[in-house]
């Protein structure tokens, strides 16, 4: 080895080197329940910070959906409910209303909240509940193991369309997000991505606005996060996000499709 | 113009081994390591210490949060 890296990072710390990242104290030392490459660490981490950054930690109270972050509360170093499928948006309209000074989120992938929670959703978003959603879409049903999900492409091969998604059977893929932005209900509505540092970066962005959103109560504030699966997928973790790229963006492209006028 | 210097802690234990870094780190930093932690997984490594900037790169993409990123301050 050229390097010694041990005496390498002695001698930097000797210059003054500071630490510039590190995990939040937002998120507990549980490790991820998720499979490596996993986009859902990453969203987790992000709605964290920004309410370590905001300052409203003792001020947020988050509900977990049914999917693979069913046990999100056990992650999250906040204030969290777990709901019945489908049903988060609808627990959060709960807390919120008896607890409007409270900052509330629902975390909900897209079998939890463009399948079975349809109804809760798109209720939710027509009555202008002032909460914040993020929408975790992957395309796929990864917990229970791969099986199709409205999301799905047309042609993703899945454990319950092993010969690929065809729309004259299954239909065409469901982007609730776009139908929602019809809304006069939601606020601000928007898509992105957390494969690569830019994107990583916008989505914080977004994820912060969702969260000032709250505060004016105007209305839902959706940020739709399209991530991988690379276990329901039967992908490594980097061909995941080369097929998300290639696949998933011109589907879902990013992107804001709803944002407040500016008066 | 001085480089910028950097380097990054991993908490190799909590790693999965998902590889995002390696792809991520935009002047081939790290790499796989040979060996594998407590889990079974293989766990990066700096391979160039010299050339990693303290971007952050790497610890942004990270869906596990392993990754700590020290920078030198630039004197202005």
């Amino acid at each position: 080895m050229a390097v010694d890296i041990e005496q390498y990072k002695k001698d930097l710390l000797a210059q003054g080197a500071e630490v510039v990242f590190s995990k939040t104290k937002n998120l507990t030392d549980t490790p991820f329940s998720y499979c490596g490459g996993c986009g859902h660490g990453v969203a987790h981490r992000l709605i964290m910070e920004v309410i370590e950054e905001m300052g409203i930690t003792a001020d947020t109270i988050g509900v977990a959906p049914v999917g693979c972050a069913v046990i999100a509360y056990e992650f999250w170093n906040i204030d969290a409910v777990q709901a019945a499928h489908g049903r988060a948006t609808a627990v959060a309209t709960g807390i919120k209303r008896t607890n409007p000074e409270k900052f509330v989120f629902s975390y909900q992938g897209d079998g939890d909240l463009a399948a079975i929670g349809t109804a809760e959703t798109v209720h939710t978003c027509n009555r202008g509940e002032n909460i914040a959603i993020f929408f975790i879409n992957n395309g796929i049903y990864g917990m229970t193991g791969g099986q199709m999900a409205p999301t799905s492409l047309i042609g993703m091969r899945s454990s319950t369309a092993p010969y690929g998604r065809q729309h004259d059977v299954h239909g065409y893929p469901l982007s609730l997000t776009n139908l929602l932005a019809e809304l006069p209900g939601t606020y601000y509505v928007t898509r992105q991505a957390v494969e690569t540092a830019a994107h990583v970066r916008t989505c914080k962005k977004a994820i912060r606005q969702a969260f000032e959103n709250q505060k004016l109560n105007k209305g839902v504030s959706l940020v739709e996060i399209v991530t991988n699966c690379n276990s329901g997928w039967k992908m490594t973790a980097p061909q995941a996000n080369k097929w998300m790229k290639e696949n998933m963006f011109p589907q879902y492209p990013l992107g804001d499709i709803k944002v407040p006028k500016t008066e | 113009m001085a480089k910028i210097k950097g380097f990054v802690e991993l908490n190799i234990e909590h790693c999965k081994g998902c590889e995002l870094c390696v792809d991520a780190c935009p002047f081939d930093v790290l790499e796989m390591s040979a060996q594998v932690n407590g889990k079974g997984y293989t766990y990066p490594f700096m391979k160039n210490p010299e050339q990693c900037t303290g971007c952050a790169s790497c610890a942004l993409v990270c869906p596990d949060v392993v990754i700590t990123v020290y920078k030198v301050p630039t004197k202005q």
